[in-house]
């Protein structure tokens, strides 16, 4: 069996219902005025294209590539953390061996990256990229050290959110989804555009939970994070095959 | 059957993506001096027609077989190191360009085929949410005139701007415009 042309795709993913996405157009955050489409979107059918999606990992995940606080002379500065929590998919079944690509700030709110030039330090010692696989029962587990917020120019006095950068890929090109990772009672979500940008009902699904539980002692605070990627009503690629 | 989950929402990869999302050798879909290889190459435009240097293309698409690697379901292209993903950042021109083989034929779920097709996947800063294209290929008229997906677009113009034009040997050329005058046709999944 093999997945080639010829038989109609065996399994659809459901849409993700209104409320669930941020409009493209979402003025207050200045930077999709020039960038939004405006024409509406035609509806692409779900085929085979749309229903696979790549096999990433090997040369794309190192050793170590899960733990942002090694890799250079010496630990970074900062609170260490330990983000990790399931990928599942819109029925609740976890996505095995698939990447998850993340990246953030230093603890001082700043990237390392030729464009961010605010006056806050960059860390010799971390340069704020993370990638691993899910296990198989979906679950990823990354250290690292708590972004700072940082200020930026789309309105008077604006600060972005402590938050991570999530790629995500599950099992199909439908499912791909990038996001971000926000930390609980953050006091800068009501003025933050892009975090509000999401319909109000769907904005807590951006927020980790402090886990106690998975706090090591004398050594790291947890945050849990289970992402959901959209779902379909049957397993897919069990017939129509050729 | 367990209950239906919620999907976590989309944000914008913003403006320092290029840190988490870059590849060695994201762009090459099949290595350098594959068979039948190509660059589809183009530029990332706003709606002001600027250049958008902080964005990410991604290609998906099947083999000249016709045939897709999957998680599920893994393929051993008889393309030598084919994978069928590609990715690349936009520079600061806003170009683009991936190094691929022409994919073959795919089925349109109604007995016919489609015409060879990459799905794109556009992300950047200011997109709060990727957007999604296919790029198609001038050289296929035919196929082309028959495709399911560009047949369900408006207009004529609408399929212009997902058809890639020849450029000289080895290379095709696409630009996306996100907004504006000859805005590409974008679609939802």
């Amino acid at each position: 069996m093999s997945l080639s042309s010829g038989g109609a795709a065996p399994t659809q993913f459901r849409p993700d219902p209104e409320g669930t996405h941020p409009p493209l157009l979402s003025p207050d955050y200045a930077s999709t005025r020039l960038r939004a489409p405006l024409k509406a979107p035609v509806d692409l059918p779900q085929r085979l294209t749309e229903l696979t999606g790549p096999v990433l990992g090997e040369g794309l995940v190192r050793p170590g590539d899960a733990d942002l606080t090694r890799g250079y002379a010496e630990e970074p500065v900062g609170q260490r953390i330990i983000v990790s929590g399931r990928l599942l998919d819109g029925d609740g079944r976890p996505i095995p061996r698939s990447l998850v690509e993340i990246w953030q700030a230093n603890a001082a709110g700043r990237y390392r990256h030729d464009r961010d030039n605010w006056p806050a330090p960059l860390d010799p010692n971390f340069d704020g990229m993370g990638r691993t696989l899910t296990d198989e029962q979906g679950r990823y587990s990354f250290t690292t050290v708590k972004p700072g917020a940082y200020p930026w120019r789309n309105h008077h006095n604006a600060w972005r959110p402590a938050h991570i950068h999530f790629s995500l890929f599950g099992r199909s090109f439908t499912q791909r989804l990038v996001t971000q990772m926000y930390f609980p009672a953050d006091p800068l979500f009501g003025q933050d555009p892009i975090f509000n940008s999401v319909p109000e009902a769907a904005r807590d699904r951006m927020i980790a939970d402090f886990s106690l539980a998975d706090t090591q002692p004398d050594w790291a605070l947890a945050f849990s994070f289970d992402i959901v990627l959209r779902g379909s009503d049957a397993t897919p690629f069990q017939e129509g095959g050729s | 059957m367990k209950a239906e989950m919620l999907s976590t929402p989309s944000q914008t990869v913003g403006p320092f993506l290029s840190i988490g999302l870059t590849w060695e050798q994201g762009e090459f879909v099949v290595p350098d001096g594959t068979s039948g290889s190509f660059w589809v190459r183009g530029r990332l435009l706003d709606g002001a027609g600027e250049p958008v240097p902080d964005g990410v293309i991604e290609t998906w698409q099947a083999d000249p077989y016709g045939k897709f690697s999957h998680a599920l379901l893994p393929l051993e292209s008889a393309v030598e190191g084919f994978g069928g993903f590609g990715r690349s950042m936009t520079g600061p021109d806003g170009r683009y360009g991936v190094h691929t083989v022409k994919p073959g034929p795919v089925g349109d779920g109604q007995g016919g085929f489609q015409a060879p097709h990459l799905d794109v996947s556009v992300f950047a800063r200011g997109l709060l949410h990727r957007v999604v294209l296919r790029i198609y290929f001038a050289d296929e008229d035919e196929a082309n005139a028959d495709d399911p997906v560009l047949s369900a677009l408006p207009d004529e113009g609408a399929r212009a701007t997902l058809i890639a034009q020849p450029d000289g040997a080895g290379a095709y050329t696409l630009d996306i415009r996100l907004q504006g005058d000859g805005e590409t046709a974008f679609f939802t999944v």
